[in-house]
């Protein structure tokens, strides 16, 4: 095998956040104030690792004998995530402050916690797929227990960690039962052995296994129960990179184990079962959400419900769905970054101002915060000029061009039930009589963050059909 | 019968008979010493295979250093005499029969009945394939994004460790 200065090119995403930790605990190590030297570091390297990925989005290609892709769609993902985690670095500024969290370990564990997203997202190969996994998951359960005095945090880090290593114990043993029939962890060795397996049922027992293990990760109906715990117990900040990163890096492993199936008639053994996962994810996530009174909670289950509308683009098994998927992905990466901003910039101190009945009266209080977080929130329900409209948009056509009409039926009747919880945080921002609620205080680079964020969702909402092409022509 | 089949036989039983009792051991510090048992065994069964290297370290790293430290939190932490879990639920017991019972079903499915591809090799009967040289060799060039990347998971894992334990933040 040789190794050429172009393939550590078209790595170097990942080479510059690798060398970014080092760095980094270099800097923890020897700088006095480096909790103020870190967020901006991180920012910068998240920003050039993202800028590089866009701007190499062309080039793709496979490398080190097979185990890692580049290029196309892996590089779309790379810029979510590095992009998502450069806001969350702006956002965590004076969050950590406020929450008595103010130290630098937060960006190391961030970038790692992003690299696993990146290696996950370029994976060719089992074994990449199961080391990105856990580089992931291992910076995400510490940072849900960052806030060591406080016994949410605790319990959420205690419970995220518990049910995770459950979940990639279904991830590991799945993946034993596709090398056990297959004889080999690459993907590409599984695509030409395709016909030979496709019908066997260890092969599809392991996938299933690899499906169920993921569906915790993406928070799907069935395996949800850490959400509203782990992501109102974690620190704000920290379920912001959560919920969009993690959910996004979850969402392409699992195309990455598909791809072998999406156009083939063997896919229809998982059609059931990936579409009862959405349907009742979609519906348990809206109709919940109604019920809640704590605005991280709500967002928790939105997130499951989001996950749901997702799902039935990989259940329709098309190039589309999946292209369909990874522009509902950036859309709602950013609408759920700006979201929970929001909701960390507005915190008070020791988990105070996160009811929703906190929110009433923001529009006259500050109305530049409210115009966002009302911007998101349409966003969020699918209302049409932004990015949300247009995600369900594509999955459901996919939906329907894939003869599954009845999903995209059930996803618009969901829709329309989580819309009323989405505005009726608006109308308790601008329609409500009297002088309540809480006098926020901003801070500038959460707002910076915000705002970065809201263009974003809106330029996505604006030019939808450029996104979707550029996507498209890298999904085979 | 070969020596290769004898020394399997041997092995295996020795960790079967090993694992059973470690898990039924009411003594935290015999269930550890059973493990030992089974690992010292595990690392015949590697030496069947002509993974002499993975031996050695699974008998220095897991049966030694490893284990070393699981006996000392186990006598540091003193468990009390409590009464097992399953005795305080004894419905779980049934649950877990269930569990154990559906794996070794699925297990033997897998090697009985599945036909495999063909496309799992004989590995090569080569005592080449277990040395140092041959395991090096596949590290840093096959699997050398994977060995990387496992190098920073080590990495976060360390970092996490300390920002959890540490007594005191300045």
């Amino acid at each position: 095998m040789d190794i050429t200065i172009q393939d550590y090119l078209n790595i170097l995403p990942l080479i510059i956040i690798a060398a970014g930790i080092l760095i980094s605990v270099v800097i923890e190590m020897y700088a006095k104030n480096s909790e103020k030297i870190l967020p901006w570091f991180s920012i910068v390297i998240f920003f050039s690792a993202g800028y590089y990925a866009l701007f190499t989005v062309n080039s793709q290609s496979v490398l080190f004998s097979n185990m890692i892709v580049t290029g196309g769609t892996a590089n779309i993902f790379f810029f979510l995530f590095c992009f998502g985690a450069a806001i969350v670095s702006l956002l965590s500024i004076d969050y950590l402050k406020k929450a008595g969290i103010y130290f630098g370990e937060y960006y190391i564990l961030l970038q790692s916690a992003v690299l696993g997203m990146m290696l996950l997202a370029n994976a060719r190969d089992l074994v990449m797929i199961f080391i990105g996994l856990e580089q992931m998951s291992i910076p995400f359960y510490v940072l849900a227990g960052f806030n060591r005095k406080k016994h949410f945090s605790n319990e959420a880090a205690l419970k995220y960690f518990l049910l995770g290593a459950f979940a990639t114990g279904f991830i590991v043993f799945g993946m034993g039962l596709i090398y056990g029939s297959v004889g080999s962890m690459s993907i590409d060795a599984i695509m030409t052995k395709f016909g030979d397996v496709s019908t066997n049922a260890v092969f599809i027992i392991g996938v299933l296994l690899f499906i169920i293990g993921f569906s915790f990760k993406i928070a799907a109906f069935p395996f949800h129960m850490w959400v509203p715990d782990v992501y109102q117990g974690s620190p704000t900040t920290v379920t912001a990179i959560m919920s969009t990163g993690g959910k996004a890096a979850a969402f392409s492993a699992l195309f990455i184990a598909l791809s072998p199936f999406f156009g083939d008639v063997s896919f229809n053994i998982f059609k059931p079962f990936l579409s009862a996962l959405a349907v009742l994810s979609m519906l348990f996530g809206s109709i919940v959400a109604i019920a809640q009174t704590d605005i991280k909670r709500m967002l928790a289950y939105s997130s499951i419900s989001h996950a749901g509308y997702m799902l039935i683009g990989v259940t329709s098994g098309l190039a589309s769905g999946t292209a369909g998927v990874i522009f509902y992905l950036a859309a709602y990466t950013f609408m759920n970054l700006g979201a929970f901003g929001i909701v960390s910039m507005l915190e008070g101190e020791n988990d105070t101002n996160l009811k929703i009945d906190d929110y009433i009266n923001l529009g006259k209080k500050n109305p530049l915060i409210a115009g966002l977080l009302s911007i998101f929130m349409f966003a969020l329900s699918g209302l049409p000029p932004f990015a949300g409209f247009f995600g369900k948009y594509y999955v459901f056509i996919s939906a329907i061009e894939s003869g599954m009409t009845w999903l995209a039926i059930v996803g618009v009747i969901s829709s329309v039930i989580s819309v009323y919880f989405y505005l009726r945080l608006v109308v308790l921002m601008y329609f409500k009589e009297g002088n309540e609620g809480i006098n926020p205080t901003v801070s500038n680079t959460a707002l910076l963050g915000v705002v970065i964020a809201a263009l974003i969702v809106i330029l996505i909402g604006l030019f939808p059909g450029s996104i979707i092409e550029l996507i498209s022509t890298f999904v085979i | 019968m070969n020596l290769e089949i004898i020394l399997f036989v041997i092995f295996s039983a020795i960790a079967v008979v090993s694992s059973v009792l470690m898990v039924t051991r009411r003594n935290a510090i015999m269930s550890a010493l059973f493990l030992i048992l089974n690992f010292g065994a595990l690392s015949g069964l590697y030496l069947t295979l002509h993974a002499q290297f993975i031996a050695v370290v699974q008998v220095i790293v897991y049966a030694g250093a490893i284990m070393v430290l699981f006996l000392f939190v186990i006598m540091l932490l003193r468990p009390a005499d409590d009464k097992g879990l399953l005795e305080e639920h004894p419905k779980m017991k049934w649950f877990a029969i269930g569990i154990g019972v559906f794996i070794f079903l699925q297990l033997a499915f897998v090697i009985l009945f599945s036909s495999t591809v063909g496309s799992i090799v004989q590995a090569p009967n080569n005592i080449e394939i277990g040395t140092i040289q041959s395991i090096g060799k596949e590290l840093y060039t096959k699997y050398l994004i994977p060995f990387e990347a496992a190098a920073f998971l080590l990495l976060a894992a360390a970092i996490g460790a300390i920002v959890l334990a540490k007594k005191k933040f300045n």
